[in-house]
């Protein structure tokens, strides 16, 4: 028998509203059947596009991670029926935009080292913070974190911990895109993938699953996808580790998901559906 | 650690004698008429041994403050106390080690355009970086991430730990983070015209623009008890929030600004007149005084005394919330308001109480702030325990 591991107790969240964006994934009312194997998983590159809530000026400027972020971040606000004005938002991803950093480090490299402004504010890693802030008019706290490929993790125990403690209505927005070469070579992402979540202190008539939190010590192994390609993304976008969860929540029976906070800790998310 | 020198008396002693660490930039191969707030000695620090992966700027800044004002004896005091899965680790960074890819990108395979051999992304350039330098050196094994957040990121990881304390995630955090020079933020500040020719003077009526440092700091925090000692310092309140207005402009009317502010007194139920010294986030760029100005004015009056102590340290960016966090408690502990390094003839237009030169005075509370791209802003309130 194991010994008791938890560390501190449990935290108890409730889902409202789900975004997703990845291959194949176009949307959560379709990568949910996806994702609880009712439909087979077809990995077509997914299409991003600059959020309509943007000023026409920050549409133009805005770069993949923004694009990304604020899709799936719309979208789950959007399932959730919320003012978005009224949430404060967790965005974690493993890294600033990929194709920002690659063109500024390339220039800096160069005789002339003269960068665009609009470049550099779109280099900061809260950039998708800062544009979601000006497209929603949203003034809530909003945090913009990172924890490798653990990212979707730290980000969950954030927004999870806010709730709990702050008694807020938190979106969790997870999301990571490829590095062009030759950062390619040295930290390979798979494909973009993001994942919001609504997440709110109490039941509301919109809630769609009860999560209860746990952290433990230990080196249980982390919950898999079933279907291989679906694994793939799973370990090879730092969003991705969020996948098992969705699939609980897709699948709309209790269910236990191990994810893993490093390599000695873990979240355990028990995911109890709500009876519709 | 700051460009003042190693340890928290350095930076002491060096706002009490009004001496700035600004100096002309010949940082590595910038060739920008500025000045910058470096830290002496870096390139000549060690990493250990067995963490020698992890060798970049920033994570010698942070081992370098690690190693100064006992701070790794007092983790390791808490770790023996609690364990160490129940301390967090939220630490802060803006550009991390990018400078390693910086210097990378120069030496490119010509024929395959491939990164040196040499090159360690994950242990320099990514963002996590810091906080697996130093959760490895400090043997934390609470949860741990890195915020970035620009230039609020310090300040925001303590109501990261705070919520973390009280959602009995974690007993303790080590918080703080380190930012160092890198071509990025020195090129990206010139393209967006916010670099000052000379050393910044925050609320002057000449001030035109920053000047950029680096800094490494972290603070042990630990939950609030009955037998916390008179003269131990409590973080009384976190106030963040969003401009909502620009990337790279603060709002006009520092509302978001003034959002923050009234979070954290709002959190530490208090009111504008029981702080004492705040210090500004003030980068010495025309507008972004005048925003904060503005909030403080519309907030406290006009009797509360403020200052920046940018003209010291520089904008050290990601680093500026720790920094300014420690320097607010140094003048909490010490009864004293650092005045200002550079700034002579104050901007007639700003009306908020700012401290020309240094002023003595027993305090209760202090607020520090910091602002930063993308409109993030965050406020701290500091107090003592009893």
């Amino acid at each position: 028998m194991q010994p008791d591991l938890r560390v501190g107790g449990l935290m108890r969240v409730f889902v409202e509203a789900v975004g997703l964006l990845g291959p194949g994934l176009c949307g959560w009312n379709a990568g949910r059947s996806v994702l609880a194997g009712r439909s087979p998983y077809v990995p077509s590159p997914a299409a991003l596009t600059a959020s309509a809530l943007l000023p026409p000026a920050e549409r133009r400027r805005c770069v993949p991670t923004v694009r990304l972020a604020m899709a799936v971040g719309a979208e789950a606000i959007a399932g959730a029926g919320r003012d978005p004005t009224g949430v404060a938002t967790v965005f974690t991803s493993s890294s600033g935009d990929p194709d920002t950093l690659h063109n500024i480090l390339e220039t800096l490299a160069s005789t002339d080292r003269e960068l665009s402004p609009t470049r550099f504010h779109n280099s900061v890693h809260n950039a998708p913070a800062g544009y979601w802030s000006i497209a929603t008019g949203c003034r809530e706290p909003s945090t913009s974190l990172c924890r490798d490929d653990e990212s979707f993790q730290a980000g969950l125990l954030e927004a999870v911990t806010q709730v709990v403690v702050d008694q807020r209505v938190v979106a969790l927005i997870a999301y990571d895109l490829p590095y062009p070469e030759p950062l390619a070579a040295v930290r390979r992402i798979v494909a973009p993938l993001g994942i919001a979540l609504v997440l709110t202190p109490e039941p509301t008539e919109r809630t769609i699953a009860e999560l209860n939190i746990a952290l433990s010590r230990g080196t249980a192994e982390p919950t898999r996808m079933a279907d291989p390609e679906l694994e793939v993304l799973r370990t090879g976008n730092p969003a991705g580790r969020g996948l098992p969860l969705l699939a609980a929540l897709a699948g709309e029976r209790a269910a236990s998901v191990e994810l893993e906070l490093s390599p000695r800790s873990r979240i355990t998310v028990e995911v109890t559906p709500s009876c519709r | 650690m700051n460009s003042l020198g190693i340890g928290r008396d350095a930076t002491l002693e060096a706002l009490r004698a009004g001496r700035s660490g600004l100096r002309p930039c010949t940082f590595e191969t910038v060739d920008l008429d500025t000045f910058v707030g470096e830290v002496p000695g870096v390139d000549d620090a060690v990493i250990p041994e067995r963490l020698a992966n992890f060798d970049c700027r920033n994570n010698r800044l942070a081992h370098m403050a690690l190693l100064s004002d006992g701070f790794t004896a007092a983790v390791e005091c808490a770790v023996q106390k609690y364990g160490a899965h129940r301390i967090g680790l939220f630490l802060g960074t803006s550009t991390s080690g990018i400078l390693s890819s910086e210097q990378a990108y120069r030496h490119r395979d010509p024929q395959t355009g491939a990164l040196p051999a040499s090159y360690d992304f994950a242990a320099t350039h990514s963002t996590s970086s810091l906080a697996d330098f130093v959760g490895r050196y400090l043997g934390l094994e609470g949860p741990a991430f890195v915020v970035s957040s620009a230039c609020s990121t310090t300040a925001k990881v303590f109501g990261n730990a705070a919520r973390m304390i009280q959602a009995g995630v974690c007993d303790a955090a080590v918080v703080g983070g380190a930012d160092s020079l890198c071509l990025t933020t020195l090129y990206g500040f010139h393209s967006l015209e916010l670099v000052s020719k000379r050393p910044c003077a925050p609320f002057d009526i000449d001030r035109d623009g920053v000047s950029l440092g680096e800094a490494a700091g972290f603070a042990l925090l630990e939950r609030a008890g009955p037998d916390d000692r008179r003269d131990d310092i409590r973080l009384l309140g976190v106030g963040e929030s969003n401009d909502a207005y620009h990337m790279s402009t603060p709002h006009p009317e520092g509302l978001g600004a003034r959002l923050a502010m009234e979070g954290a007194l709002r959190a530490a139920g208090l009111r504008a007149n029981d702080i004492g010294y705040v210090n500004l986030h003030g980068t010495a760029t025309p507008y972004g005084d005048a925003s904060e100005d503005r909030a403080i004015t519309e907030l406290f009056g006009a009797d509360t005394p403020c200052s920046s102590t940018k003209g010291y340290t520089g904008h050290t960016l990601g680093a500026a919330g720790i920094v300014e966090a420690v320097i607010s408690i140094l003048s909490l502990q010490s009864g004293f308001m650092p005045g200002s390094a550079q700034t002579r003839t104050l901007d007639p237009a700003l009306r908020s109480r700012y401290l020309l030169v240094n002023e003595s005075a027993a305090m209760d509370r202090v607020m520090t702030n910091s602002f930063g791209f993308g409109g993030t802003n965050c406020s701290l309130i500091f107090g003592w325990a009893a």
